[in-house]
């Protein structure tokens, strides 16, 4: 009988626990560590953040989930491996520490035959002087507690606006190697069509800040779409619908410092500038978990299993290279671990090889460029790639039998503001692949028939679809493994 | 006394350089019946998008 644990149960981490159970929960065992006995549809906690819906709505709790599929789910985070064993241990194993079940701060050691980092990002407000909820002054909507906080200082902001203040708003990075700019992106549009509901849009002054080089790069180094007999850049796009929505924007922006009120922010052409706030949600920059990695004598490895970000390094080309000579081949296909050829890493948890976007740094040296996005429909199915390739390797093969490179694969994005049928509107977005392929596609990068967006109802149907559907999905219903990933 | 009016308030400032839609592209991105139609076309775009993408 082989042992498998999921370190993270998040979309990747879960997708993988799903199938795994589905297709060895009977005869293997399967554990899932995660420190937060709840599973939350992340996409869906722009929607608390401005009060149309509750955390309740966006999460479920994992354990009975996983009864179904022969799970065994350990509410713990874990904080190191050790992939060579130790004395007392022959074969790998991982260290957690109970967050929940009633053993809060008990430590045990697991022992695998497979792991499966999923552990996704740690949100780093630290990065950043007076970023975040707790520490901080400025919102986030990146867990669904934050988001509901938000929608409190959110409708706290309406109120005030509604007995005649004027205020401001500022929305969008934390930092000038931020990722996740399609949240902040939808954030922004519900911020301000939920403060145009309340009837007090002109009390309001709502600005984009954001480190991308032009709007609409998303840290995919942008995306060019057929629209209206050009091929255009998604800037013009992106633009026109701040532009529409009387929503300002800075760019190229690396937020140096906030303090109450006040955001500081430096620019590639070295401008540095401050802007007033009264409420402002800015995304953190990402880094790894902070899992740590010792050898068989108990010596420290974390630099050779992880990059220097605290993501797990798997098989990327990770040669340092000049951006023009950027491969789509750079990018890992099967996440699994050079060094331990039982270890992947899935979704947010992986190392890119490096950037997207192209790295940028202001006249005084500060990197100000979005790093990669690995959104759900790339971590799903990086979850389901490594989760086929665990379950043949369980079963006899000696390498990883599938692969789920960024390169090629597509992503799709739909950003969605308002309430019922009729009311709503969306910008869909898909693009193929997510990593330019500058070889395959010299113009563009991408295929220009699969990388198309609009903006409509329609948009705004799919995404309420998909929030039902996922959720379906993650709770294993009937019909769970139809739904694509 | 002839009163100073502030007539162009728009030109050179940073929305007047983007596209901005046209009452027909308004109409169209909120008529049910056209974004019933588009609904479709966009899901077998996505679909289309998911099935190169699985390997
Ligand atoms: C506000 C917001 C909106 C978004 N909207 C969209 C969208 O519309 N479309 C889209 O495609 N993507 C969207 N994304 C991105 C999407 O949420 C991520 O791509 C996805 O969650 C990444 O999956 P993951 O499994 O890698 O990480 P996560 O989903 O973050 O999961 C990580 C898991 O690891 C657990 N964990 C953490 N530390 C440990 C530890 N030490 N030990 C064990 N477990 C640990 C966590 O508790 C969690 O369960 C959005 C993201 C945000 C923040």
């Amino acid at each position: 009988m082989a042992r498998v644990v999921i370190l993270g149960a998040g979309v990747s981490g879960h997708t993988t626990a799903s199938f795994l159970g589905k297709w060895l929960g009977k005869k293997h065992e399967i554990i899932v560590v995660s420190p937060n006995k709840n599973w939350n549809w992340i996409p869906s906690n722009i929607w608390v953040g401005v009060g149309a819906m509750q955390p309740k709505d966006v999460i479920f709790e994992l354990e009975p989930v996983y009864k179904k599929i022969n799970v065994n789910f350990k509410q713990a985070k874990a904080t190191t491996i050790h992939p060579e064993g130790d004395a007392s241990h022959a074969g790998g194993f991982v260290t957690i520490e109970y967050t929940g079940q009633g053993k809060e701060g008990t430590t045990e050691t697991v022992e695998y035959d497979y792991l499966v980092n999923a552990t996704g990002p740690k949100l780093n407000f630290a990065a950043t002087e007076g970023l975040g909820p707790d520490n901080g002054h400025t919102v986030s909507v990146c867990t669904y507690g934050h988001a509901e906080h938000a929608s409190e200082e959110l409708a706290a902001a309406i109120e005030r606006m509604q007995k005649g203040e004027k205020l401001k708003f500022v929305i969008g990075t934390g930092h000038g190697m931020c990722t996740c700019q399609g949240a902040a992106f939808e954030y922004i549009f519900n911020v301000e069509q939920v403060i145009r509901e309340a009837g007090v849009r002109d009390n309001a002054e709502i600005y984009w800040l954001s480190n991308e080089y032009e709007m609409g790069d998303f840290g995919m180094g942008g995306m060019h779409i057929k629209r209206g007999g050009y091929i255009t850049n998604g800037k013009v796009f992106t633009e026109s619908i701040m532009a529409e929505r009387g929503i300002k924007w800075i760019t190229q922006a690396h937020v140096s410092k906030v303090e109450k009120g006040i955001i500081h922010y430096e620019q590639l052409d070295g401008t540095i500038g401050k802007l007033a706030f009264d409420f402002s949600m800015l995304i953190p920059p990402f880094a790894g978990v902070g899992l740590k990695a010792f050898n068989k004598a108990g010596e420290e490895i974390t630099d050779k299993v992880f990059a220097p970000n605290g993501f797990m390094k798997v098989d990327a080309d990770y040669t340092p290279k000049p951006y023009e000579e950027w491969r789509a081949a750079d990018w890992p296909k099967t996440y699994q671990t050079p060094l331990y050829k039982n270890i992947f890493a899935a979704g947010i948890a992986f190392a890119p090889p490096h950037l997207i976007s192209k790295p940028m740094q202001s006249v005084n040296g500060t990197p100000i460029n979005p790093t990669p996005p690995r959104t759900g429909m790339p971590s799903g199915m990086i979850g389901k790639a490594v989760a086929l390739s665990i379950r043949d390797m369980v079963n006899g093969a000696v390498e990883p039998t599938h692969t789920a490179s960024m390169a090629e694969m597509g992503a799709a994005c739909v950003a969605s503001v308002g309430h019922g049928f009729f009311k709503g509107g969306a910008a869909a977005m898909t693009v193929f692949p997510v990593v330019p392929d500058f070889e395959k596609y010299p113009d563009f990068g991408r295929d220009t028939d699969l990388t198309f967006g609009e903006v409509g109802l329609a948009g705004h149907w799919i995404k309420h679809t998909l929030h039902h559907l996922f959720l379906h999905k993650a709770k294993l219903r009937p019909g769970w493994t139809l739904i694509p990933e | 006394m002839l009163e100073k009016k502030v007539i162009n308030t728009r030109a050179y400032k940073q929305d007047y350089f983007p596209p901005i839609p046209t009452a027909t592209t308004k109409f169209f991105r909120s008529c049910a019946i056209w974004q019933f139609f588009r609904f479709v076309i966009i899901n077998l775009k996505m679909i289309k998008v998911v099935s190169k993408s699985h390997h």
